[in-house]
Formats: C-alpha cells, sequence, structure tokens
C-alpha cells in the first residue's frame, strides 16, 4: 500500500513534466519578436521598401504621362 | 497619372499585405513554421505571371488577326514584365526551399517544369533581339508566343501533378486550401494576389506606353498616314 503511494507521487510530477514537454514540443514560431515587439522593426523596413518603390512607380508613371502630352 | 483608382487599390492592397502579411496570426506547423507567411509574397508572383503571359497571348492572337503593329507593342511589353516576375518567383522558391527542403534545387517537378518554361520564355527575348524587319519581328514572336503559352500550361499546371513533388496540391500532397489555408491567411491572401496583380499591370501598363512612345516616334510617318487613311474611310 505505501509502495503504491510513493509509485504515484512519483508519478505525477513526471506525467506533469511529460505533458508540458508536448506543449513546448508545439511548432516554433517567432513568438519572442512578437513579445518583445522587434517586429515593428521589420515591418517599418518592409513599409518603408515598400513606399519607395511606389514612389518610382509614381514618379516615372507622371514622366511618360508628360512625354505622351508633348508628342 | 491616368486612369488611377486601381492604382490606389494596388497601393493599399499592397501595403495591407505588407503590413498584416507579417503581423496577423498564421497557423503553427511544424518544417515551414513562420516562413508560411511567404505564401502572400512568393505564390502571387506566379499568379501575376501567368495573367501577364494570358494578356501576351491575347495580343498576340488579335495581331495576327488584325495585323496592328500596336498589339505586338503590348505582347512584347506584357511577356517582358511577365518574364521580370517569373525571375523574382523564382529565386524567392529557391530561398524559401532552401530553408524547408534543404537545398535551392531538389528538382522538384515543378521547379523543373517551371524553368523550362522561364527558358522558352527567354528564347522570344532573344528571337525578338534578333530579328530587325518589325512587322517580320511581330509575326514570328506572336506565332512563338502562341506556343510558349500553349506549352507553359502543362509545364506548370499538369506534369507536376502528375508526379510526386514537394510542392502542396501536387502528387498526394495536400493544396494549401484544404488544411492550412485557414481564415485568418486568406484575408491576407486574397488582397496579397489582387495587390501583386494589379502593380503587375502597372509596371506592364507603363512598358506599353513607353513601348507606345518609341513605336510613334519611329513610325510617325507612317502613323499619320494610318490616322489620315482612316479618317478616309
Amino acid at each position: 500500500m505505501r509502495k503504491a503511494s510513493f509509485i504515484t507521487t512519483l508519478l505525477i510530477p513526471i506525467t506533469a513534466i511529460i505533458s508540458k514537454a508536448q506543449t513546448a514540443n508545439e511548432p516554433e514560431m517567432a513568438d519572442t519578436m512578437r513579445s518583445n515587439g522587434k517586429i515593428y522593426v521589420v515591418v517599418l523596413v518592409l513599409a518603408t521598401i515598400f513606399a519607395g518603390i511606389i514612389a518610382y512607380l509614381i514618379r516615372i508613371d507622371r514622366k511618360i504621362s508628360k512625354l505622351e502630352k508633348n508628342k | 497619372m491616368r486612369r488611377s483608382w486601381w492604382k490606389v487599390l494596388c497601393v493599399i492592397c499592397l501595403g495591407y499585405t505588407v503590413i498584416g502579411g507579417i503581423l496577423m496570426p498564421v497557423p503553427r506547423l511544424n518544417i515551414i513554421n513562420e516562413s508560411i507567411r511567404n505564401l502572400y509574397y512568393h505564390v502571387p508572383m506566379w499568379f501575376t505571371m501567368i495573367l501577364l503571359f494570358t494578356g501576351s497571348f491575347i495580343y498576340s492572337i488579335k495581331y495576327l488577326r488584325g495585323g496592328n503593329l500596336r498589339d505586338d507593342v503590348y505582347a512584347s511589353q506584357l511577356t517582358n514584365t511577365g518574364i521580370f516576375f517569373s525571375i523574382l518567383g523564382m529565386l524567392s522558391g529557391m530561398e524559401w526551399a532552401n530553408y524547408t527542403w534543404g537545398a535551392p534545387w531538389s528538382n522538384d517537378p515543378k521547379q523543373l517544369g517551371t524553368a523550362m518554361s522561364m527558358l522558352i520564355y527567354f528564347a522570344y527575348i532573344i528571337l525578338r533581339g534578333g530579328l530587325k524587319d518589325d512587322e517580320k519581328r511581330a509575326k514570328i514572336s506572336a506565332v512563338y508566343n502562341i506556343f510558349a503559352y500553349a506549352l507553359m500550361i502543362p509545364l506548370l499546371w499538369v506534369l507536376p501533378r502528375m508526379v510526386d513533388s514537394l510542392h502542396p496540391g501536387n502528387g498526394g500532397n495536400p493544396g494549401f486550401n484544404q488544411y492550412d489555408l485557414d481564415s485568418n491567411m486568406r484575408m491576407v491572401f486574397y488582397p496579397a494576389v489582387i495587390g501583386w496583380f494589379l502593380i503587375g499591370l502597372w509596371i506592364a501598363t507603363l512598358k506599353i506606353r513607353w513601348g507606345l512612345l518609341k513605336f510613334e516616334k519611329e513610325n510617325n510617318f507612317q502613323f499619320e498616314f494610318e490616322k489620315n487613311h482612316n479618317n478616309n474611310a
């Protein structure tokens, strides 16, 4: 009887550790980057590059429109 | 700026794609992990390429039916822009593959089919560069373009599905829409496709307008004659 209860008291924390390990086994994502807000730096850089490309396209568009008017 | 409402839509959709594509939640999956977000950027490259090549195909047929050299300008510039997007798609795919499949080139049937298709379209540029006579260049390249398009469809959409492939939706691999493309991803993916479509069309229209200006400058006399001819008729 005493032996059995000893085993169960040993088993409970072990199963707890195993189940915790299983949740930790979930696919790894960039959660740290998200929690400390560094992901917004990435978004800022991408948005800057994107804005630059769009500004460049608009400039070319305006230039071609001007040429079309002058022909 | 000409006809600019869809250009505004393009900027809105792509701005949302850049920001939402990084910040919106995605399913947690093994192997691809966070790189699943590449779906918003890599896949629309190919969709845009197909759209531009389809436009080019239509204008090539139009040229062969009508013989108007301006349709040839449309066809060639649409193809050029499509090739630009295919290069971006191939490079982004190789970068993605390097981290998920372990190598940038793993002889995946879809990769091979795409590479073949790209070579066929590269030959289109070489063919055009080699012919000096306008009419001849337009006619031969229009016929070539129709064959290139007819080859691209089985190379990209049919053959990779008949053999084992690492791409989703091929050789028993599930497509993204079946399991992985959940409603959160759809909320970014569909605007992303619209945005990339529109930016592809925008670049293509710029190149077409530039090509038409060049064409009209070179054929100024012919153009005037045609105009008078049309007015008389």
